[in-house]
């Protein structure tokens, strides 16, 4: 259970049964009165966004929330399909992955949290090797990391690359960012 | 503890704490300093005040500012650090410098005309005019202020008197989503007359038991002074803080002790008086277009 002034951005709470992320926040006291807090609430699993008032003596619940660690398997419409470690099938959607969806690739180890038994949250390792399958050529002789060109990784998710970095080459991604990190192998 | 990003605006704030200074001492008001660690803080029902050893910081100057006024201060004035726990938002710092000043024989009426020069003398002093942009909206600081009763301002943005019947949950929610959105006009805007419930240390309009005397100002859609015909009945404040304690109670709070010197003083003899309390940062966000307080202050808290 939090108090009204535990309330900050990120912050999980439960709403009726359902889990949600605070977005934004507000703290409002006008002229003597009591603290008003306005938060914008993301539906942690269908992503729905709702705004909400809470004042300084409202208790808001906490969303009791577990942990486990799956491994990425393979994507089937639009879900993608994780294992645990008892071989146990779990199904996450695109809306629970959000862009992380793209840095996916089969085996890595990736920290599900659960709302009761429905995931919720999909953290990925902070780096990810992916395969360019598609960029232009840079020009010759240009080994600047300041000047970037489009590049579509493998699953079709379009990132910017310097413009050493060919078709082929395999990148490191920072999935808390979703941009380029590093090289890491050339064709 | 960081530092503020862009320390140019310590250069508007200088400017404009000077020109408070000259504006209070033109006028015969003299600068006092009271004691900002103080043994018990004034009884309010929604401030907190941040603890030191067994005593506490000030969330205001005020109880300290009126024993000087009941014992023969005419005009005084003070710039200062108050603290409030747990106040932290866009707007509020936990750490923040509020002006106050007050002036024997006069009422919340007086006390606008000496507010609406002030601001006339501070922005002309400091941005070279009274056409402010803040924002993203052209404000005209003078001539004309637009003044509401809170009385109209809830029927007419939030579709009931609380004056008739007081609500305080619904007063304070309204307040922070009907009508402060409301108050961003291109002048100035005052709410005045408050429901007695919601008046604080503001005394009562006489022949009306049930509005207090009691403003405050918005420029800019920031709220950035309050304003008594103070309270000078012991009587009535020993009613008005056992209420506030006993409040305080049952909000699961720390009920704080009445300040007795404070009312001794009362008891003793208050000459009629008015008094402003002026949020310093929130003026230096309008003079230098700040958004968030933090800007206007050297060390974000």
């Amino acid at each position: 259970m939090y108090s009204a002034s535990d309330l900050r951005k990120g912050l999980k709470v439960e709403v009726d049964g359902v889990p949600y992320i605070i977005t934004e926040f507000n703290f409002m006291k006008p002229g003597k009165g009591q603290a008003v807090y306005n938060c914008r609430l993301k539906n942690m699993i269908t992503g729905a966004t709702l705004s909400k008032t809470y004042r300084s003596n409202d208790k808001i619940d906490a969303p009791q929330i577990g942990q486990k660690t799956l491994k990425y398997s393979y994507q089937e419409a639009d879900h993608y399909v994780f294992m645990d470690d008892n071989y146990e099938q779990i199904l996450i959607s695109a809306e629970v992955l959000g862009e992380s969806r793209f840095f996916l690739v089969e085996d890595i180890s990736v920290d599900v949290l659960f709302h009761n038994d429905s995931p919720v949250e999909a953290v990925l390792p902070n780096f990810v090797d992916k395969k360019i399958i598609y960029t232009e050529p840079g020009a010759r002789g240009n080994t600047s990391t300041n000047v970037q060109k489009p590049a579509t990784l493998e699953g079709g998710y379009e990132i910017q690359v310097p413009l050493f970095v060919n078709q082929g080459d395999i990148i490191r991604i920072d999935t808390r960012t979703g941009k380029y990190a590093d090289r890491a192998s050339r064709k | 503890m960081r530092i503020s990003d862009d320390i140019s605006v310590l250069r508007i704030r200088s400017k404009a704490l000077q020109c408070v200074r000259r504006f209070f001492s033109d006028r015969g008001f003299i600068e006092v300093e009271t004691p900002v660690r103080i043994p018990v803080p004034a009884l309010e029902l929604h401030i907190d005040a941040e603890e030191s050893g067994d005593w506490y910081l000030r969330t205001s100057p005020e109880l300290h500012m009126k024993r000087l006024m009941a014992e023969g201060c005419d005009r005084i004035f003070q710039i200062g650090a108050c603290f409030r726990r747990g106040e932290r938002g866009r707007l509020h710092s936990p750490e923040h410098t509020m002006l106050e000043w007050y002036r024997r024989d006069a009422d919340y009426m007086d006390m606008l005309v000496d507010t609406k020069a002030l601001m006339a003398f501070v922005f002309s002093e400091v941005i070279g005019s009274t056409m402010l942009e803040y924002a993203g909206r052209k404000i005209e600081i003078m001539p004309v202020w637009e003044c509401f009763t809170v009385e109209d301002a809830y029927l007419r943005f939030a579709g009931w008197n609380p004056v008739a019947q007081f609500d305080p949950d619904r007063f304070d929610v309204d307040l922070a989503e009907k009508i402060e959105p409301q108050l961003f006009l291109d002048m100035p805007v005052v709410l005045k007359d408050y429901p007695v419930e919601a008046a604080a240390l503001a005394r009562c309009k006489p022949g009306n038991r049930a509005v207090a005397e009691r403003w405050e100002l918005y420029i800019g859609g920031l709220e950035l002074a309050n304003a008594f015909s103070e309270l000078i009945d012991p009587g009535e404040q020993r009613k008005r803080f056992e209420i506030c304690a006993e409040k305080r109670r049952n909000m699961g709070k720390d009920a704080y002790s009445m300040d007795a010197e404070f009312l001794s003083a009362l008891e003793k003899g208050m000459p009629p008086c008015g008094g402003v309390a002026l949020g310093i940062d929130r003026l230096i966000m309008l003079l230098s277009g700040a958004i968030e307080i933090d800007k206007v202050r050297a060390f974000c808290i």
